[in-house]
């Protein structure tokens, strides 16, 4: 419950998006002594930072193309494997030349990586499938570099945990409907409450724009222009993982190069769709995008072709025209963290963006300096070094094999790091799996209800795995939805949060309703509307009609 | 490679098939009595999904599966569940090496050949209660627990003595494949049914070489030697196939589904090309009746109660019919079918004393069934279900080859026949 106390205290600084950017700003700050709020319109990491590939890069695809964006990279990466061990998984990955692509841009390729710092070691053809077994066989040629999985739900999620235990306050469903601006300076932001409907105004000495693409909008209220050139990009998720490795082409970056193992399932993207900013929000995802994945996918693994998909989704980079060129013809990749008192003369405000989910702690650093030489403050920087919680130095893990976990157990060690511990496991109703698919328990939903800003069925699926499984919820989004109604003492309000979120699971279905996919999307729907009545128990009218 | 793009899902054992309804846990004989184990659906395609990831998520539970098959039974969608946890068990046990409590209760064989050598004595002995205690406490097999007797004459030998030199004036003939019961515990069988085939005009032959079926090896971990006894097997029944045109035939559910198949699902020995020519003998007969080839003709005054039971991986190759339809050609026989309950000793899981009490509990429903039957005996096919129902009920428990062949009017049976 927020109560008055929050919103009236002056603030060192206020931190809008409640992505994994504003996440790890919010957490810079908090550890630098400054006292922060940070504003999230919906749940946190529902923009970019929740829909892109999961993929902790080496810093590999950028090499040739962008030398700076893949140095920043490969030191994030070494970084992030010492301080968010529990959201990365060390799985390496491969860039493969097949027999269409041009063997000599690997030379290229290697020779940029060495420039970069990143390591990339040629491997036989025969060793890459040996290591990679479901990659194509037909591949001429393998470089094998320190790519890497992350999961960017767990990593906002730490970083705000930091955060606020460091002293800053987080608040999600408060989207920003206005600056408060006085001669010229930011000093503060007009809140939408949006679970109650509350307006409220909150005061800070500086403001920091990291709302992604959103981003631009959030300048104009303070009277500042920002050219952002959102790229759309779509992807696929299959049911089970084909790949142990990241799998991408040894080719210029192109639609559909990246197969990435994600925790239990893969993912293949991106397209990459230049759009108006007036559609960032529609986020369906198009047939003719489902087929360019696929049939893209299959050259990097074929058994893509016969492997399930279980969801499609989309997400949006905030790309940044140069400031130089506001065309859009020169749009840098790079991190862009814009001081408007120097650009535009307003003080107060500071805009961070560009960049990619991987240097999210490097943007988190800058912005922070920009705000301290601001304040006055200091402080050095150390999220470079001091893990966030989870990740601790000894912290179990999921691939220990000495220790005897139960399934739910290990898989909650995977989610949660350390703070698996928290977890109560100690009675069988505790130790009861509530989500099958995912492994997750009775003990884990109560943990995520308390104790990390969970209000509906949708924020408990990014903070555990909740239905993210191959039955996408036709099991345990029953079971979860009974447990928070009594946790929150709330029928109602949780037959409501069921049917929305059965919703928000067959949006992503939809694209890829076929076969097995489709088969269990009916059979959902027969158990709930059919046998239960969901549908009448729950009045759907004036909710966004299902595309 | 476009044209074949996403028309069906291919997936090992069909994990990906699964549409997570449940019903395989519904009718899961183990969770239906403990907590302790997840089910078959988390068990099977849904730790599949995490055991790819990571096979540290291994759940060492999967040990109480019984592999019983029910699971794949009931499931809608043709997933292959018990052989995706059987698959898990085995990738999970690789390297380790087995219990001497489990090597023992698994070479079925070895045990046997020992045995029969000194069966007045091993049974007397494994009867006693010193030695049940002994082998409780020191070797963790359950006191309550009788090893099945061991006969003094193999069946191999006994064939070999009184029936080999018959066999080939039959104008037609099959081959047997006795498996271990039969061998060292329970002849008898083996010879039941050498008369009724002989009766029909069928000469009964052994194999070339046969071992060990291997299905309480696969059960107790023992993979490498499943395998290498596997490939004997198959080896020989290829032969008999191939070369001699013959049918192989069995009378125990597990050894036929075992040979059938868990050779090519579990162990990896295809014998797909044979696998149509490996049957339970009461499948064979019963066709044959029913293309009106052979006739049997039964005793006059046969006047019998039996209830028949269902075992697991009868129900799993949907065979029990041929049985129980047979068993009905018996005029004074009155058969009761009972409802298809496991009986929880699943070979040798139940002779294991941490699953004495859950085997138990398992089998209560079905030893309530037989109890209200009011038979003086039950059929089976599985040689295991039968070591079970006969300690919990009391009755003696009976296969149906040998029910036949003892109702059978040899006589007017060979002159039915032609012979």
């Amino acid at each position: 419950m927020v109560t008055n106390e929050v919103y009236n205290i002056e603030y060192d600084v206020i931190v809008i998006g409640g992505g994994v950017t504003g996440a790890g700003t919010a957490r810079d700050c908090a550890l630098r002594g400054l006292k922060v709020l940070l504003v999230e319109r919906n749940d946190y990491s529902t923009g970019a930072t929740g829909r892109n590939h999961g993929l902790m890069h080496s810093g590999a695809r950028y090499a040739v193309t962008d030398g700076e964006s893949a140095s920043e990279c490969i030191s994030e990466n070494m970084i992030l494997r010492r301080i968010a061990r529990h959201c990365v998984e060390e799985t390496d990955g491969l860039f493969i030349t097949l027999p269409e692509d041009d063997l000599t841009y690997q030379r290229t390729f290697v020779d940029a990586c060495q420039r970069a710092g990143i390591r990339a070691d040629i491997i036989d053809p025969a060793e890459a499938i040996a290591i990679e077994p479901s990659v194509n066989p037909e591949l001429i040629g393998a470089v094998r570099v320190p790519d890497a999985s992350i999961d960017p739900f767990r990593l906002t999620v730490a970083n705000l945990l930091d955060a606020r235990l460091h002293g800053a306050e987080t608040l999600n469903y408060h989207e920003v409907e206005g600056m408060i601006v006085n001669q010229g300076r930011v000093e503060g932001v007009k809140l939408l409450n949006k679970r109650n409907g509350e307006h409220v105004e909150v005061r800070g000495r500086v403001v920091v724009n990291a709302a992604g693409i959103w981003g631009q909008r959030i300048a104009q209220m303070a009277g500042v222009n920002i050219s952002m050139f959102p790229a759309r990009g779509a992807l696929l998720i299959f049911g089970h993982r084909v790949n142990k490795m990241v799998v991408n082409r040894c080719r210029k970056p192109a639609n559909a190069d990246i197969l990435v193992p994600d925790d239990t399932v893969c993912v293949i993207g991106t397209t990459s769709d230049r759009i108006p900013i007036e559609t960032v929000d529609d986020m369906r995802v198009t047939r003719e995008e489902v087929d360019v994945l696929l049939n893209e996918g299959i050259k990097l693994a074929p058994s893509l072709a016969t492997t399930r998909v279980i969801r499609a989704y989309a997400g949006v980079r905030p790309l940044v025209a140069s400031d130089d060129d506001p065309s859009g013809r020169s749009i840098s990749r790079g991190i862009v963290c814009l001081d408007h008192a120097k650009r535009d003369g307003v003080e107060g405000f500071i805009t961070i963006t560009g960049g990619k989910m991987m240097t999210y702690r490097l943007m988190g650093e800058i912005v922070t300096d920009a705000v301290c030489a601001k304040l006055g403050n200091t402080a050095p920087c150390v999220t470079a070094s001091q893990p966030l919680p989870g990740s601790e130095e000894g912290a179990p893990s999921q691939h220990d094999t000495t220790k005897r976990y139960s399934f739910g157990q290990r898989a909650a060690i995977g989610r949660h790091g350390s703070l698996a511990a928290r977890i109560e496991t100690d009675n069988d109703i505790d130790n009861a799996l509530v989500c099958e698919c995912e492994g997750v328990t009775v003990g884990e939903i109560k943990y995520a209800v308390h104790q990390l800003h969970v209000h509906n069925l949708v924020n408990l699926r990014r903070r555990t795995r909740v239905g993210m499984g191959t039955c996408q919820g036709k099991l345990c989004s029953c079971r979860a939805a009974s447990l928070m109604g009594e946790m929150n003492h709330d029928v109602k309000r949780a037959q409501e949060d069921l049917a929305d979120f059965l919703d928000e699971r067959w949006k992503g279905m939809r694209p890829v309703a076929w076969g097995d996919t489709l088969r269990e999307a009916q059979l959902t729907a027969a158990i709930y509307e059919g046998l239960c009545g969901l549908d009448k128990a729950v009045d759907m009218t004036g909710k966004e009609e299902v595309q | 490679m476009a044209d074949k793009m996403q028309i069906c899902n291919i997936s090992e054992n069909n994990f990906e098939q699964c549409t997570k309804c449940s019903i395989c846990t519904t009718v899961c004989p183990v969770a239906a009595v403990t907590t302790d184990y997840p089910g078959p659906k988390q068990a099977g395609p849904d730790g599949e999904r995490y055991r790819l990831k990571d096979p540290a998520y291994y759940d060492k539970m999967l040990k109480l599966c019984l592999n019983c098959k029910r699971c794949e039974v009931a499931c809608p969608s043709g997933v292959h569940i018990a052989d995706i946890i059987q698959s898990a068990r085995m990738k999970a046990g690789e390297g380790k090496r087995a219990s001497l409590r489990d090597t023992m209760l698994a070479n079925t064989d070895l045990l046997g050949m020992v045995a029969n050598k000194v069966a007045p004595l091993a049974n007397a002995t494994l009867g006693l209660a010193p030695t049940k205690l002994v082998m409780h406490s020191v070797m963790a097999i359950d006191k309550h627990r009788t090893f099945p007797a061991y006969s003094r004459t193999k069946f191999e030998t006994w064939f070999k003595r009184h029936a080999q030199s018959r066999q080939d004036a039959y104008p037609k003939h099959v081959s047997y494949f006795h498996g271990c019961y039969v061998n060292y515990n329970f002849p008898k069988l083996g010879q039941d049914l050498v008369k009724l085939m002989n009766a029909m005009g069928y000469g009964v032959h052994l194999l070339d070489k046969e071992q060990c079926c291997g299905v309480a090896l696969i059960a107790n971990g023992l993979y490498k030697q499943a395998k290498r006894q596997g490939r004997v097997n198959a080896a020989s029944i290829r032969q008999t196939v191939n070369t001699d045109h013959r049918t192989v035939l069995t009378t125990s559910s597990s050894c036929t589904f075992n040979l059938r198949d868990e050779y090519p699902a579990i162990l990896g020995i295809d014998t797909r090309d044979v696998r149509d020519n490996i049957m339970l003998a009461t499948r064979f007969i019963y066709r044959l009746i029913d293309e009106e080839k052979v006739k049997l003709v039964f005793k006059k005054d046969y006047q019998r109660r039996i209830a028949y039971h269902t075992a697991c991986h009868m129900q799993r190759m949907g065979w029990q019919l041929y049985s129980i339809e047979l068993l009905r050609m018996i005029p004074g026989l009155d058969l009761q079918e009972l409802e298809q309950e496991c009986c929880g000793i699943s070979g040798t899981y139940g002779f294991k004393k941490e699953n004495y009490e859950r085997s138990q509990a398992i089998g209560s429903v079905l030893f309530k069934h037989i109890a209200d039957a009011q038979v003086e005996a039950v059929a089976t096919d599985c040689e295991t279900c039968k070591w079970q129902i006969e300690m919990s009920t009391g009755l003696p428990v009976e296969n149906p080859i040998s029910i036949l062949a003892d109702a059978l009017d040899v006589e007017a049976t060979r002159q039915a026949n032609g012979l």
